[in-house]
């Protein structure tokens, strides 16, 4: 479903980052662990599509991303990817609900009203449907960030510090939303953190 | 949602910039579509005004005051001309029609203008009611002097001497009839009131005979017992026009009187009947009444003795050349040939176009700095909420869009502003022009119309349009060139 080979990206004079070959099934649940400035959100950006590969592969669904043209890859993370980000962005002058609805129409998608609602109610949220996203608590933010990375019933689903910002119960509750949600659209996960809490959910490792 | 939806967000969610922008816009779209406004409908009222009018020859002076005054009825004569010069001119050979002014009366400021049936032709002006002048101190009215003083046929009023309206001397000796209305023109005809030249003179000749008599002999002198007959005559015909009782009586003793006359009032009837007979039923009675004896009521008037024209004057003569070398002979003959001054209107109006269009210019320039502000106004918005945007923008590039789509949504941004700038600015000139027209048309005797919508103000929507893109620009080449992948990572 995932796999890379020989991938490492250099920013500008520095030493280049070499990542090792990653081999992800689909359905699969994986953690990638390492300290601040080892490279996990550029992996996380290669992966998803927002940085170019300078050296190495990566497919994802037997699709050589790197080889995609900037509109071609706009198109496929859209409706392949789903990306979480350790700080949750959203539009901020639509609601909650409107900003679900954005994922589906980028990605091109038929707007889907149900299934933003489906979600919401799945991640506990569904009574903020029309809220303001300002208004939603950090915890509230995430999981509304999830339901957004899911929308699309993306193949690959992509979480950069998803838990960073949260308490131990939020973390819990975030990472098993997560899991489960991954598992039910049958989505690979990958978890990038440096959050040692989150060892115990996963059986698989990738250590950077 | 949408591109537009999401655009129309991004302004909602930012009001006060958003507001700062539309209100310079629709400020600079107002005052240019003003501008363009007054000009084309001056300039069209001008041209409408014009006519077949070639050349004016009045009084020397200045010419555009003389065009202003035989033609726009705006500015004062330039004085009078002896008929008999007047004459002279009318039998050039380069002369095609020439149809003759006097003036020197007004009724609440409204003109009375002694002309001819021709004057009424060279605007097309079509009878609503009644008929055109015939006798002496009988009027035809335009239609707004009709509407405003709600004037009916045969009603009676006294002009007052001059132009201008003040009441430094009434003619109240002197009562002018309405015998016709005209119907609405939309040119200077509809705000005047028309009648032959001799009334002018008459009104004048009586007025004269005031200032050189002694007052009081005078008014218990033969002009009294004159006027007496006159009036009793007249207001038998005023009052009693359906009254063929009292008539007969009446109209035995002038039928008496002026045999010959009558008859040929008789056929000056017969050659009104075809207009007459597109009438109401009111007229209709009086065309049966014309066949039989009721056409001896109307000749009450011709009582006046006939005026000699001897030394007499008019104010102008309005002319139509025959062919274009007149244009080039004809006014250099006059002008210097003669006492008599030769004006072109063409040739004056487009002056004048140039004396008014000169404030016009600066306003527009003005309007343009506005407009220039707005998208100063609109690019600081867009671009110092670039910053602000700047995640929402890379988070939509993750969902998926291209970038064409993120330039595409901050230059509808601009878009929006522009034109809806422009719609409210359309809306505040042309209601600016509405009202303006009701003082516009009490204080010049001209209408604008407010709510026409002129090929120009097309172009300033392509101007706003553009403006508002050129601003939007780079805001969304910003947008569009965002590295989603350094963003996030600053996060």
């Amino acid at each position: 479903m995932l796999s890379t080979s020989k991938l490492s990206y250099r920013y500008n004079n520095e030493n280049p980052i070499v990542f090792p070959d990653i081999n992800c099934a689909e359905g699969e649940g994986w953690l990638a662990l390492g300290q601040s400035g080892c490279g996990k959100t550029t992996l996380l950006h290669l992966l998803g599509g927002l940085l170019k590969p300078q050296q190495g592969e990566i497919l994802i669904q037997n699709k050589n991303i790197g080889s995609l043209s900037s509109n071609e890859l706009d198109k496929f993370r859209g409706k392949n990817i789903g990306i979480i980000f350790q700080q949750s962005h959203f539009v901020r002058s639509l609601s909650v609900m409107k900003n679900l609805l954005l994922a589906p129409y980028f990605a091109n998608e038929g707007s889907n009203k149900d299934r933003a609602k489906d979600l919401l109610e799945r991640l506990n949220i569904g009574h903020k449907a029309n809220s303001k996203t300002n208004e939603l608590s950090q915890g509230e933010q995430q999981r509304v960030a999830i339901a957004r990375a899911l929308m699309n019933k993306p193949k690959l689903i992509l979480a950069d510090e998803p838990t960073s910002a949260l308490d131990d119960v939020n973390t819990n509750e975030v990472i098993q939303l997560l899991k489960e949600n991954a598992k039910a659209e049958n989505a690979t996960l990958i978890v990038v953190t440096h959050d040692n809490r989150l060892k115990p959910h996963f059986e698989n490792k990738i250590e950077l | 949602m949408n591109l537009f939806g999401l655009s129309a967000n991004s302004l909602k969610a930012k009001p006060l910039n958003t507001m700062l922008s539309l209100i310079l816009f629709a400020l600079g779209v107002a005052l240019i579509s003003f501008i363009l406004q007054m000009n084309h409908q001056l300039a069209e009222n001008l041209r409408k005004n014009v006519a077949g009018v070639d050349m004016v020859v009045g009084a020397k002076g200045s010419p555009l005051q003389l065009i202003l005054s035989s033609i726009y009825h705006v500015d004062f004569p330039t004085g009078n001309i002896p008929l008999e010069e007047a004459k002279k001119v009318q039998k050039n050979p380069l002369v095609k029609s020439s149809i003759p002014l006097a003036m020197g009366d007004n009724f609440e400021s409204y003109r009375i203008i002694g002309t001819n049936h021709d004057y009424v032709k060279l605007y097309k002006a079509e009878i609503d009611v009644g008929v055109l002048w015939k006798y002496d101190l009988d009027v035809t009215v335009g239609a707004a002097v009709a509407e405003k003083f709600d004037m009916h046929l045969y009603d009676k009023f006294v002009g007052a001497h001059g132009l201008s309206g003040d009441k430094v001397h009434v003619h109240d000796d002197q009562q002018f009839r309405v015998v016709g209305i005209l119907k609405p023109t939309g040119s200077i005809i509809d705000q005047l009131i028309l009648t032959n030249v001799s009334s002018v003179w008459r009104v004048h000749e009586e007025h004269d005979d005031h200032d050189h008599d002694d007052h009081e002999g005078h008014d218990h002198g033969d002009h009294e017992s004159h006027d007496h007959d006159d009036h009793s005559g007249h207001d038998h015909g005023d009052h009693d026009d359906h009254d063929h009782a009292d008539h007969s009586g009446h109209d035995h003793e002038s039928h008496d009187d002026h045999e010959g006359h009558d008859h040929a009032a008789h056929e000056d009837h017969s050659e009104h009947d075809h207009g007459e007979d597109n009438h109401e039923g009111h007229d209709h009675s009086d065309h049966e009444d014309h066949s039989g004896h009721g056409h001896k009521h109307d000749h009450t008037v011709p009582d006046l003795p006939p005026i000699s024209e001897e030394g007499k004057e008019i104010t102008s003569l309005l002319i139509e050349f025959r062919n274009p070398i007149a244009r080039i002979n004809l006014p250099r003959i006059i002008n210097s040939q003669t006492n008599l001054q030769a004006a072109l209107p063409a040739f004056e109006t487009a002056r004048l176009m140039e004396i008014t269009g000169m404030g016009a210019k600066t306003l527009k320039y003005l309007a343009y700095a506005i407009i220039f502000l707005s998208g100063l106004s609109v690019f600081i918005s867009l671009f110092g909420s670039l910053k602000d945007r700047k995640y929402e923008l890379a988070l939509m590039r993750v969902m998926g869009a291209s970038k064409g789509k993120l330039f595409v949504l901050t230059i509808l941004q601009g878009l929006i502003i522009a034109i809806i700038g422009f719609a409210i600015g359309i809306v505040i000139s042309h209601l600016a022009l509405h009202f303006l027209s009701g003082a516009m048309a009490a204080q010049w005797h001209y209408s604008f119309s407010g709510f026409k919508l002129l090929p120009a103000e097309w172009l300033i929507l392509a101007g706003a349009i553009i403006v508002g893109f050129a601003a939007a620009l780079f805001p969304a080449i910003v947008a569009y060139k965002t590295d989603i992948s350094k963003t996030l990572s600053l996060a």
